[in-house]
């Protein structure tokens, strides 16, 4: 994949839309990150943390009965077996490590769900870096867990009480306090969104998820994926996983969205889908505004996907039509999620699900036996509480009617 | 109006500008007229209007709950130049707004608008003149001033760089921080102004978290400009009510007014 160019534009898309304060760090974390590529001494220090601590290569795996279930062979890339639980040690590890490279001592992170706050918080614990994670109060309610989690790994929690007091009013308060603060923190973002170098930095980190699946499937099967599926939240893990098959033309690529209550209802995180262009939290992109251009909430029952914006590279991927974009709504990803549970024994994220979902849905339109890869992007355990309610609630619906 | 006429009085005078900040459609819509009306009659020599915006990632507490305020009484963009209509005339009005409400009303146009509302020009916080390419050329169309930011970051390039896109006056932002925040020591201000003044004879206005006619005369003997905005925006939200609200403000801007002609 060629990078964006210079000032971080893929076409129209990207940028940095950031005060003019943060672009000399901006800057500075660019450099180091293009030095870091290439330096043999941090890419296989980086490698060695991958496989002895991250739990990676993470495996590819034949779902055989959902494979017969669905009519076509669906071959899921293992991200929930990873040291935490998701695609996103590989981000947190990458960049932690570039941070005591530029010498800084203190990361900030936004964080949804909590996941990749706790991933944050993982590798400074790891690295011994200072750890402050924002975290919008109504997600720590919702996410209590997490917040322990974070919390005994040794970072701060900081309720964000600004706003919607959800993911994107979390990444405002990580950016106001970048500001004040760039000197000697690092702001590890959390997805492939944000100004440049971000988008292209965490796609860097996240692409081994591509790169090891393309060989992984290679090996075992003397081809190529069909399809490519992935969820697209800020677009991290699908990004990841595209990466490595952008030139291979005979791939095709989905990206599925959070379609929240349903796509007609207003109430989603289907961004590409619905959105429009504009400016949020640094890039120009798909977003979900009013007429206005004023942010509008989204909706979804999965926290990682709940964001009204989504990195740059797949807005460009989108409007090049290289990859294709669609909602997937809660009861869609709940069903799949269900399915997986009871045909293979594996639990995975809400998140994950939609991208399986959206999977599941395709195979009806392609061939009988053609091969699908999709990106399980985490597992379910931080979902038990959202799972229980969901189906409790649905039970009761069932009951009544 | 432009900015550059209120400089031209203001150096006549051998003082630095008083630019009093508050957000379009704070407190409430007509009370951002009267508000506006109370500056510029005790004192403040340029104003700018706010737009209220969901996400401002460059403010403080005091202005963030200003712009929700705002919001949630249902503030619409187009409703900044029915004030700006209201109040033009007698000082330049410049608005300071994030990138996406302009770029979503359409650039030229809301150039094309504001300018027929007697605006002066835009200060644009998250914009930086490298993605400023449409706007600079609306605003050479429209005859507006474009005012970007300069930072204690900012290397010797990119204060030449960006000075030379600038129309009306520079804006040092002074501290590394959200607007509300105070300098812990305001060494970076005067330096950063010195190092402003190397690349340009443009005006360099200096926000700083400025609460008193005491800070505002400290500043005002390096910058041309002492730009107030928390402390204005706190007038309201530490009033029982409005009308309360408008005497704070009319004693903050006198007590300010007054400090940038000591
Ligand atoms: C398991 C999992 N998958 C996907 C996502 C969505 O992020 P992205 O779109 O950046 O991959 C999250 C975010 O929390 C997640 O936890």
């Amino acid at each position: 994949m060629p990078n964006p160019d210079a000032g971080g534009h893929w076409g129209e898309f990207g940028g940095r839309f950031v005060p003019e304060a943060l672009i000399a760090a901006l800057d500075e974390l660019e450099a180091a990150h293009t030095a870091a590529l290439a330096d043999p001494a941090f890419m296989s220090e980086l490698d060695a943390l991958g496989r002895e601590y991250g739990n990676l290569p993470s495996p590819l795996y034949l779902a055989e009965r959902l494979s017969e279930e669905a009519g076509v062979e669906v071959w899921l890339k293992r991200e929930d077996l990873n040291h935490t639980g998701a695609h996103k040690i590989r981000n947190v590890l990458g960049q932690a490590l570039l941070t005591r490279r530029m010498g800084k001592t203190r990361i900030i992170a936004e964080t949804g769900a909590g996941q990749h706050g706790v991933a944050s918080a993982t590798a400074a614990a790891y690295f011994g870096l200072e750890c402050t994670v924002y975290m919008g109060e109504e997600d720590t309610r919702r996410q209590a867990l997490n917040v322990a989690r974070m919390r005994l790994l040794g970072a701060e929690v900081v309720p964000v009480t600004t706003g919607s007091r959800t993911l994107k009013d979390a990444m405002n308060e990580a950016l106001r306090e970048w500001v004040a603060s760039v000197e000697h923190t690092h702001y590890l973002i959390g997805s492939v969104g944000g100004p440049h170098p971000f988008p292209m930095l965490v796609r860097d980190y996240c692409r081994g998820i591509g790169d090891e699946a393309r060989a992984q499937f290679l090996e075992r099967t003397g081809a190529l994926p069909d399809v490519v599926a992935a969820c697209v939240g800020g677009g991290s893990n699908a990004m990841g996983i595209f990466t490595a098959f952008l030139d291979d033309a005979s791939v095709k690529l989905y990206g599925f969205e959070a379609g929240g209550d349903g796509y007609g209802t207003g109430r989603h995180a289907a961004t590409i889908t619905a959105g429009q262009i504009g400016v949020l939290h640094g890039a120009r992109t798909f977003v979900l505004q009013d007429e206005d251009g004023q942010t509008i909430e989204s909706h979804s029952i999965s926290a990682g996907l709940d964001y009204p914006g989504v990195g740059p590279e797949h807005a460009h991927l989108a409007a090049s039509g290289r990859a294709a974009y669609e909602p997937v709504d809660d009861a869609e990803a709940m069903a799949a999620l269900e399915k997986l549970a009871r045909t293979e024994g594996i639990i995975c994220a809400i998140e994950s699900a939609h991208g399986l979902a959206g999977a599941l849905r395709l195979a009806k339109s392609l061939e009988p036996g053609a091969r699908v890869l999709v990106n399980l992007s985490g597992r379910g355990d931080k979902d038990m509480g959202n799972v229980v309610e969901y189906f409790d609630f649905a039970d009761r619906k069932g009951q009544q009617g | 109006m432009r900015a550059e006429a209120a400089f031209a009085t203001t150096r006549a005078e051998g003082r630095a500008a008083l630019v009093g900040y508050l957000p379009a459609g704070f407190p409430t819509l007509a009370d951002s007229i009267k508000a506006v009306d109370i500056m510029i009659d005790h004192g403040a020599d340029l104003i700018e209007l706010g737009l209220p915006y969901s996400d401002p990632v460059m403010d403080g507490p005091a202005i963030q709950r200003a712009a929700d305020q705002a919001l949630a009484a249902g503030f619409r963009t187009r409703q900044v130049f029915e004030v700006t209509e209201a109040v033009a005339g007698r000082v330049p009005i410049l608005v300071m707004t994030y990138w996406n409400l302009v770029e979503r009303y359409g650039v030229d146009r809301f150039a094309r608008d504001f300018k027929a509302a007697g605006g002066a020009g835009l200060i644009t916080p998250d914009l930086i003149p490298d993605e400023a390419g449409e706007w600079i050329a609306a605003s050479d169309e429209h005859d507006l001033d474009r005012v970007f930011l300069v930072a204690p970051s900012s290397t010797e390039e990119r204060i030449a760089s960006t000075v030379a896109a600038c129309r009306g006056f520079v804006y040092a932002q002074s501290v590394m921080g959200v607007t509300g925040a105070r300098a812990a020591t305001s060494a970076a201000a005067p330096e950063l102004v010195r190092r402003t003044r190397a690349h340009t004879d443009l005006p360099v206005g200096v926000g700083l978290g400025v609460r008193s006619g005491d800070q505002a005369a400290e500043i005002a003997a390096y910058g041309d400009a002492v730009i107030v905005g928390s402390a204005i925006v706190n007038c309201y939200l530490d009033s029982e009510d409005v009308p309360a609200g408008h005497q704070r403000l009319a004693a903050l801007t006198a007590d300010l007014a007054a400090g940038v002609r000591r």
